[in-house]
């Protein structure tokens, strides 16, 4: 049990992780929080949920994190006042996802700090994850007031949301001092897409599709993540070969995006041989993906109940793995002897461990942060608990600390893409078609950028009624406006880029 | 009269050269670049392709746009070609040699970068006036550096004009100058550092933050930017072609000796490309420096060149 409160019974959620949910009055919430996080536990993800057809009213979903295992806490919300205690004095985290249910679902934080629209741009009405929400798209602005800072010499510049460069949309409002950053505000939600809304007009298999293409460099975690989710609510165990092919496709996604960031932090301090360098490795490695698995970025591989993929040519995989742990090593010692990319990046965005604990900063920036929290070894499902896997760490916090957690990690999955084909055995998938009525299922899996949670709650028929996908953006969003505090703000590229965060993952 | 014709012409010629062959440096460094990242390179002739893509569309003005903004892109790509034709290249006694003053030349590149910088705040945009303010920065640390630079090369000549030094380095007693050394350094470092290439600014960034020359261009484009890009090709040129007439005059032409003049060509070709190729790997070793270390490189550059100066003194010509 990982936790022990007064009339809070926690039930067991079958699964891969070990998690476990509870009901819990709107009053208790705030002295559970509380206690979860004085024992060291995080915020992971808040969503609502309409139930309005089962139990009534509305429901607002708290996952937390502890030692222990996932803890889901479940808040039955009136219809007539949906109304909740405001959680981001204990997890500032929370204040976003807040905000985005308000937007969505019209579930209400008392006493929020910010009562601003988070991802509503003025595009709709009412709240689409209603049941009864039509679909009427409208054209107008939301005011959106960012923050002033007052002071001689102060103002603002307006970065975004169409940048110079080919990126995702975000806008960021820099309050600065000749070079020097005194805040930085960020406004997201450009590409919202509606996924979640469209989870609820999917089927399983289809929404398996939907969940892997959340965001196009995560493809793997959140399929899997899907998955898991799924066949905890049908209390299901893939065969072990599907597990191994899985735990394959989510290292080879690692890979590919540390070998692309490490190329990326090179061409921001204008390093541009490293960057050519590390990109030509990863396109090789997205060509291999193409011709062993049949998609370069490895979308619908994984369905709920196993794999939808064979492995036939593995001897391409041993044959990358040399080239890349040869060529990586290499690259890391220019890396690191190149002291004008060490001058760039030593210092710059730097999240000290106690302000990274007290923001909840998690995943591959959390680790840089002495975060010491990876879901492979934590919870270690199969087939990570037999492979002992070896978390990179490191305390310094600076863009330096995440190149060199970068590194790490990278060897670290070479090192498991090895052991794991020498473990693949064969076997075959039998597709799970059907989940049973008025379940809820969570899978989290530790993506390359962070832990990426799923949650399916089914419909008394079975049906998907509510999916939730959830990025680790959305916790380290708000620790990059502390990041670059006090940094310059030639610096941000840099910076950001060392977080390398997702926009699509958390405007959903 | 009859013998000023030929020297006319040949003015024009070097000026018509300048102007053509400008991109084409862009493109070999460029170029080079590219091979040196084990990437395959767009091909000299990319720059062209550039511009003629830049001539060819229709520009978009910010309506709050002064006729600054409009008249600077023709200020500048002036500036630049005035200054990359008057640079003694091919031969010394030229019609507008009067002209080669290197202060005066200082002053030109000092003209462009003024109207520039004011284009760039025009708008009112934050970029511009970021690029503007950092331009400043760095353009005001790299003057000195440059003029004191030139003034090793003018004490060693006895004068500040350029057709003379060039002729006294090239031409008569031949000697090593250790003072032309240092000068030669801080010229490199002041090269790198005006014409917005890597340590200081990066040309290839499409990081708007980062930006120093890009970000005061930002809004412009078709012809106004097409100028502008090739101002700069022009002043990588000058700036190259300044270097090679302060350090490597040995090839170039004498006062009316025609017949030097292909050997005084080929002597240009091989001495760009060499300098072309050597910018490429500079740029490619080197990462771009976090702005405030533009000061302390700078400052570097201007020692260096009062050093060049301090030995001059020292050692006697």
């Amino acid at each position: 049990m990982p936790l022990t409160y007064p009339n809070l019974t926690l039930i067991p959620i079958p699964g891969a992780i070990p998690a476990w949910k509870g009901l819990i009055e709107p009053e208790q919430l705030l002295p559970v929080c509380l206690k979860v996080a004085e024992g060291g536990g995080r915020l992971v993800a808040l969503w609502g949920s309409d139930e309005r057809q089962n139990a009534g009213g509305f429901a607002l979903q708290v996952a937390l994190v502890t030692e222990a295992g996932l803890i889901c806490l479940c808040v039955a919300l009136e219809e007539a006042q949906p109304v909740y205690p405001n959680l981001s004095l204990i997890f500032p985290a929370a204040l976003r996802m807040q905000r985005a249910a308000q937007d969505l679902l019209g579930i209400v934080a008392t006493d929020s700090p910010d009562k601003r629209k988070w991802l509503r741009h003025g595009a709709w009405h009412g709240f689409p994850l209603r049941k009864d929400y039509a679909v009427a798209p409208i054209d107008e602005a939301d005011a959106y007031p960012f923050v002033r800072v007052e002071g001689n010499g102060v103002h603002e510049i307006p970065v975004g949301p169409v940048h110079a460069g080919t990126i995702e949309p975000g806008h960021f409002r820099f309050s600065i001092v000749g070079e020097r950053v005194l805040r930085l505000e960020e406004r997201l939600g450009y590409t919202h897409k509606g996924i979640e809304k469209r989870f609820e007009q999917l089927s399983l298999q289809q929404g398996a599709k939907l969940a892997g293409r959340i965001a196009g460099d995560s493809s793997v975690a959140y399929a899997w993540a899907y998955a898991m989710a799924a066949e905890s609510i049908a209390q299901l165990t893939p065969s072990a070969h599907s597990l191994w092919l899985r735990a394959l496709l989510l290292e080879r996604e690692r890979i590919a995006n540390h070998l692309g960031d490490l190329g990326y932090l090179g061409n921001d301090v204008a390093f541009t041989f490293g960057f050519s360098q590390f990109w030509i490795l990863k396109e090789q490695l997205l060509r291999n993906n193409a011709a062993v698995f049949g998609h370069r970025y490895l979308m619908d591989l994984i369905i709920p109940g196993g794999v939808a993929v064979e492995l036939s040519k593995s001897s391409i995989l041993y044959d990358e793995c040399t080239l890349l742990e040869k060529q990586v090593k290499l690259l890391r010692g220019i890396y690191e002897e190149h002291a004008g990319m060490q001058d760039r990046f030593i210092g710059a965005g730097l999240v000290a461990p106690k302000l990274a604990a007290q923001l909840g900063l998690c995943g591959m920036a959390g680790r840089a942060s002495a975060q010491a929290w990876d879901a492979r070894v934590q919870f270690a499902c199969a087939p990570y608990d037999q492979l002992d896997v070896q978390m990179a760490t490191h305390r310094n916090g600076d863009v330096a600390a995440r190149v060199i957690v970068r590194f790490d990690e990278l060897f670290e999955s070479l090192r498991l893409q090895r052991e794991i084909l020498n473990h693949l055995t064969t076997g075959s998938t039998v597709p799970l078609l059907k989940l049973p009525g008025n379940g809820f299922g969570i899978g989290m899996v530790e993506g390359w950028r962070g832990e990426i949670l799923v949650a399916i709650h089914t419909d008394r028929e079975g049906n998907v009624a509510r999916v939730h996908p959830h990025d680790p953006s959305w916790q380290n969003w708000p620790v990059l406006e502390h990041a670059v505090l006090d940094n310059i703000v030639p610096d941000f590229p840099l910076i950001n880029k060392s977080f390398n965060l997702s926009y699509t993952g958390q405007d959903l | 009269m009859e013998n000023l014709l030929p020297g006319i012409l040949l003015q024009l010629f070097q000026s018509l050269l300048v102007v053509m062959a400008a991109p084409l440096l862009t493109g070999w460094v460029v170029m080079c670049r590219a091979w040196l990242q084990n990437r395959s390179a767009a091909g000299l002739f990319q720059p062209y392709r550039l511009l003629q893509k830049l001539f060819s569309k229709n520009a978009v003005i910010a309506d709050n746009a002064s006729v600054l903004f409009r008249v600077t892109p023709y200020i500048l790509f002036g500036c630049m070609w005035l200054a990359a034709a008057i640079i003694p290249i091919l031969a010394v006694d030229l019609p507008f040699s009067p002209a080669a003053d290197v202060i005066a030349l200082v002053g030109v590149f000092a003209l462009a970068r003024m109207f520039i910088a004011l284009a760039a705040m025009d708008i009112g945009t934050a970029f511009g006036s970021l690029g503007a303010r950092r331009e400043m920065l760095v353009s005001f640390l790299a003057e000195p550096a440059l003029i004191m630079v030139l003034f090793t090369a003018s004490t060693i000549s006895h004068s500040t004009q350029l057709p003379r030094i060039v002729d006294t380095l090239a031409h008569q007693h031949f000697a090593l100058y250790p003072s032309l050394a240092f000068a030669a350094l801080a010229f490199v470092m002041v090269l790198l550092a005006e014409n917005a290439r890597i340590p200081i600014d990066n040309p290839s960034t499409h990081l708007e933050l980062t930006m120093i020359h890009e970000a005061m261009i930002l809004e412009y484009s078709a012809r106004h930017l097409a100028l502008i890009e090739w101002a700069s090709s022009l002043k990588l040129f000058a700036y190259i072609s300044l270097g090679i007439a302060l350090f490597i005059p040995h090839g170039i032409a004498g006062a009316g000796d025609w017949g030097a003049l292909p050997l005084a060509m080929l002597a240009l070709l091989l001495k760009m490309i060499v300098a072309g190729a050597g910018l490429a790997l500079l740029e490619t070793i080197l990462a771009k420096m976090r702005i405030f270390r533009a000061p302390e490189y700078l400052g570097t550059a201007f020692l260096l060149a009062v050093l060049g100066l301090l030995i001059h003194f020292l050692l006697g010509t």
